[in-house]
């Protein structure tokens, strides 16, 4: 062998390894482009990204996802660059040293969206063949999403090594979202991306189909084939998603309606002030995850499980006060009755207003009831499941509890013939204000479910008592299974109606149905008979 | 509380000690309180709903006139006079806001009015302005196509707000879809209506633009999430840009974030959502979602005003967790070019002060100098602010300078020849083309 060519694989070898282990004296691509991290310019840190993730460096892995997680420190004045690990240790990003701690004048590198995609891309190619099955899976979708060439390489060598059936499925389907958009790719490998994406028959397939762009006409015709059958699969897949969408809607319209049908549809008053008691189960939801975060963080999981009891006990006591001081000296008067509980409605506002502000309270979602899962091709989401099951499960224990306990059955009794009750010794105030207090009690239970969905704020009861009283109403006064077949026929028709109408006129067709409903059937969709009608 | 401590005096003294020491004490309140109401202090008007569904928003803007009041009064006051503020409650209902203007400026008699968010309660008071001639001072974004000689608008016109964000869209992230989602009310729609144009001018073809209106409240947002996701999937890159007012928006963004539509994939920028939106909120799902507004309590500014600010409002307000936001910082600059004014012509004479308010100018809290413009708005620093995880913003891109408002939309076929020049024309809405003035006059 000539001197001179040892000499060359000699160098070689030794900058190879050099490289392996990245001295700093040697500054190459991936230093330089460490370097650019501390510039505080968007463009410049994208840069930086590509050549970090592109060197094959050992850093590169936890460079960029500490940039991901805010944990990349650069400093300004020394343009240094450092990782923060999880573990509060950091080391010197360009050389991998540790380093004793990062200088105060570092903050982490900012990113915006276009960044955040560049992250994913580089963090999806790096991560395709780490050996947890989760990550491998999320890369391979986030190389689905970026589909940029360059990662074609490292997606066809892991899927020579993958072994699991989802991630398999995953890399087949990245690797035909990147052959579609390559140029020099053949046809024969354009169509069996196009079969792949038919296959896969998702929105983000039917996006890359319908945005490829110039190919060759067999492509662009077997395309146009894959775009309608995932059209029309969707189709039917978006009924199902109505028909999920009215469910939860009118579950949530049961939830609130629930305790009115008690207070308004077994007892008969006009309770302007049952949104208040939704909102007031709310505020002690707030409460309670207050007292959590503040000394027991562990136990924010389990936040709405205490809450529940709590927001009963607290909205029914408040229901018993007032139907002990105003209700029960306006029984019979339904115009004075509505006129008292409205005036209630606005002094109980203000009263929360003026202890707990008039803007919104935070009401943290517990891991269980956050995301969402996918069926099929719908979405679900945790928090609109939970709070379906649990509006049943209020549901039946309400009706099992006026069917099979004592108190259900004075309840009944009075409300079917009052002086009949009372001749047969039922102390019927006692039952009026217990009554009274248990739909107050139930409201107070829908607002803790409430306050994962929407405001808590003063007004969140405001929103919600017309909906009560036109579920209540169109489901017949008196019937708890009126109500709730008001409430998810509602929801349903509601939700059916709002792709073709949009949400304002939707709701304003709502209306209308009802009213006309309402002149057919007065009583509603369940009218009580007999006696209790006229009493 | 008040008859049983009567009791208490009537049982120690006698009957006629008690009347003449009653009797002396009111005509001694009496008499301190008239005094001090007519030579000692200016009143100024605080018209803010401190109840009812905008109390969330607009009982933080009662809170810092009191603010600045209090600190103008540290620094002696104007024109050698304590200022006094006198609040009313409108209580968010739109007719008691007229009442409580009339109130305000006949029986109070005050030199000038801050006060109103929602467009509607302005045009309520209008009347009222003009007919008394006073001053309000009105510091919210609103959709334009208004310049009157008794109001200044210290908020945003949509050339401050809308379009900038609408062109950050599509240069850094290359929007090509859009959906414009907003309340059904006439703030979102006439901005809308701009956006529509504008977008139609920069060559958006009319499928690439959907239009969503939600009613006030809205909480049930599955099905127009699924709308934009489903719109969103059109292969090109697709924006949302929300006028969704106040209250709706948190269940719109826990609909999102649930659904895993993240910023990277569909950004939303919204018009109404700031800093005080987001304290009632989890923002950790919602992260590089975008909001464009003229002022950031983030913004570090290097004078350090908008930290000595964000100081004293919070030992003022004795919360240090309390954040300042956008429609604030409009109050502020407001409230400054006022007192400029005032001190300028020495007087609070409404219609001396209307006059001089034109070329004021008056530091704002992002480190510069707005100037109040001839169509009563004022120029100002436009910001696109990405959410953080910590409920603030990050701000990825600003106007180069200071932008000027427009009080009529050049974006619109009715108002692109009218502009408002209380200055020279004396109009309000001055056409260009027919060198006329269409009624707004003084």
């Amino acid at each position: 062998m000539p001197a001179y060519l040892s000499a060359r694989l000699c160098s070689l070898a030794l900058s190879l390894l050099l490289i392996a282990f990245a001295l700093p004296a040697f500054a190459g691509p991936f230093e330089d482009g460490v370097a650019k991290f501390a510039n505080d310019d968007f463009s410049d840190t994208e840069e930086a990204i590509g050549a970090v993730a592109s060197s094959g460096n050992k850093l590169a892995f936890p460079i960029i996802s500490a940039l991901q997680d805010g944990r990349l420190m650069a400093d300004p004045d020394s343009k240094k660059v450092y990782v923060t690990g999880t573990d509060g240790k950091s080391i010197d990003a360009a050389t991998g040293e540790a380093v004793a701690s990062v200088p105060d004048s570092a903050s982490a590198v900012r990113l915006n969206n276009r960044l955040r995609r560049s992250v994913d891309a580089a963090l999806g190619g790096l991560t395709l063949q780490s050996p947890d099955v989760g990550t491998r899976l999320q890369a391979a979708q986030s190389v689905f999403k970026s589909h940029e060439e360059t990662a074609l390489d490292a997606v066809d060598a892991a899927l020579a090594k993958e072994s699991n059936r989802a991630v398999k499925t995953a890399l087949g389907e990245a690797r035909a979202a990147i052959l579609l958009f390559k140029s020099d790719a053949t046809e024969v490998e354009k169509l069996e991306a196009v079969a792949t994406l038919k296959a896969r028959g998702d929105q983000e397939a039917l996006a890359l189909l319908t945005g490829m762009g110039d190919q060759p006409a067999s492509v662009t015709k077997a395309a146009a084939g894959a775009i309608g059958s995932i059209q029309n699969s969707l189709a039917v897949w978006s009924m199902v998603q109505n028909a999920w969408y009215g469910l939860s809607l009118g579950s949530v319209l049961l939830l609130a309606a629930i305790g009115l049908a008690i207070t308004f549809g077994v007892m008969g008053v006009i309770n302007m002030a049952h949104g208040e008691m939704v909102m007031l189960g709310a505020y002690t939801t707030f409460v309670v995850q207050e007292v959590i975060r503040t000394r027991y963080p562990g136990l924010f999981d389990y936040s709405l499980l205490i809450a529940v009891p709590l927001a009963f006990l607290v909205a029914g006591a408040i229901g018993v006060l007032i139907e002990r001081s105003i209700i029960r000296f306006l029984y019979g008067r339904p115009l004075e009755t509505l006129l008292a509980t409205w005036g209630l409605s606005l002094v109980l506002q203000q009263a929360v207003r003026t202890m707990f502000g008039p803007t919104n309270r935070e009401v943290g979602n517990p891991s269980w009831m956050s995301g969402a899962f996918e069926l099929g091709q719908i979405t679900i989401t945790y928090n609109r499941l939970w709070i379906l099951l649990f509006t049943l499960a209020v549901f039946a224990i309400l009706l099992a509890m006026l069917r099979y306990t004592a108190l259900g059955l004075e309840m009944r009794a009075v409300t079917q013939n009052r002086r009949m009750a009372a001749s047969m010794g039922i102390a019927t105030s006692r039952v009026d204000a217990l009554t009274f207090g248990l739909g107050s009690g139930i409201a107070g239970i829908a607002g803790v479910a409430l306050s994962q969905i929407d405001n808590v704020s003063p007004n969140l009861g405001q929103s919600y008592i017309i909906d009560s009283f036109m579920v209540v109403v169109f489901g017949g006064v008196g019937n708890l299974w009126g109500t709730l077949v008001g409430a998810f026929t509602l929801g349903i028709a509601n939700k059916f109606l709002e792709p073709v109408a949009g949400a304002v006129l939707g709701k304003i067709a709502i209306l209308v149905l009802i009213i006309l409903f309402i002149q057919k059937r007065p009583r509603g969709l369940f009218a009580l008979k007999g006696r209790a009608v006229e009493a | 509380m008040l008859s049983k401590s009567t009791h208490d005096i009537a049982a120690s003294f006698s009957r006629r000690g008690v009347l003449a020491a009653t009797a002396g004490l009111v005509l001694g309140l009496a008499s301190l309180t008239g005094a001090k109401a007519a030579d000692d202090t200016i009143k100024v008007g605080v018209l803010h709903s401190l109840s009812g569904t905008m109390a969330i928003s607009e009982t933080t803007l009662k809170d810092t006139i009191l603010f600045l009041i209090d600190e103008q009064n540290k620094k002696g006051g104007v024109l050698g006079k304590k200022l006094e503020a006198v609040v009313v409650d409108p209580a968010s209902n739109w007719p008691l806001f007229a009442e409580k203007a009339r109130e305000l400026i006949t029986k109070d008699k005050v030199a000038a009015v801050f006060g109103c968010w929602t467009s509607v309660s302005r045009k309520s008071v209008l009347p009222v302005f003009k007919e008394l001639n006073n001053i309000l001072f009105y510091p919210v974004q609103y959709e334009g196509e208004e310049s009157e000689r008794n109001v200044f608008y210290t908020g945003a016109a949509p050339n401050q707000q809308a379009i900038p964000a609408v062109d950050y869209l599509m240069k850094e992230e290359k929007v090509k879809r859009w959906v414009l989602a907003g309340t059904d009310y006439v703030y979102p729609r006439t901005t809308n209506k701009i956006l529509e144009a504008y977008l139609k001018s920069k060559g958006v073809a009319q499928e690439d633009i959907m239009i969503n209106y939600t009613p006030f409240g809205h909480s049930d947002w599955q099905t127009i999430v699924a709308d934009i996701k489903k719109f969103g999937s059109a292969g090109k890159k697709t924006a949302v840009v929300s006028t969704i007012n106040g209250d709706a928006n948190v269940p719109f963004y826990k609909e999102l974030g649930n659904q895993g539509i993240k910023a990277k994939d569909i950004p939303v920028v919204a018009f109404s959502v700031g800093e005080e939106e987001l304290a009632g909120i989890d923002t950790k799902p919602l992260v590089g979602h975008l909001a464009a507004w003229n002022y950031f309590e983030s913004i570090k500014t290097k004078d350090g005003s908008n930290e000595k600010f964000i100081k004293d409002w919070q030992t003022y307000t004795k919360n240090p967790k309390r954040v300042t936001n956008d429609p604030m910082e409009a109050h502020v600059i407001g409230f400054n070019m006022w007192v400029k004014a005032v001190e300028k012509v020495k007087s609070t004479d409404p219609d001396k002060v209307i006059d001089a308010l034109p070329g004021i100018e008056a530091p704002n809290l992002t480190g510069g100098v707005s100037k109040m413009l001839p169509n009563h708005h004022i120029t100002k620093p436009v910001f696109i602010g990405e959410i953080k995880g910590n409920g603030q913003f990050d701000v990825v891109w600003k106007t180069p300078g200071l932008v000027a408002g427009d009080a009529w939309s050049k974006e619109l076929d009715g108002s692109k020849d009218l502009i408002g020049d209380w200055v020279g024309k004396k109009c309000g809405n001055f056409n260009t083309k027919t060198n006329k003035c269409l009624g707004s006059g003084s």
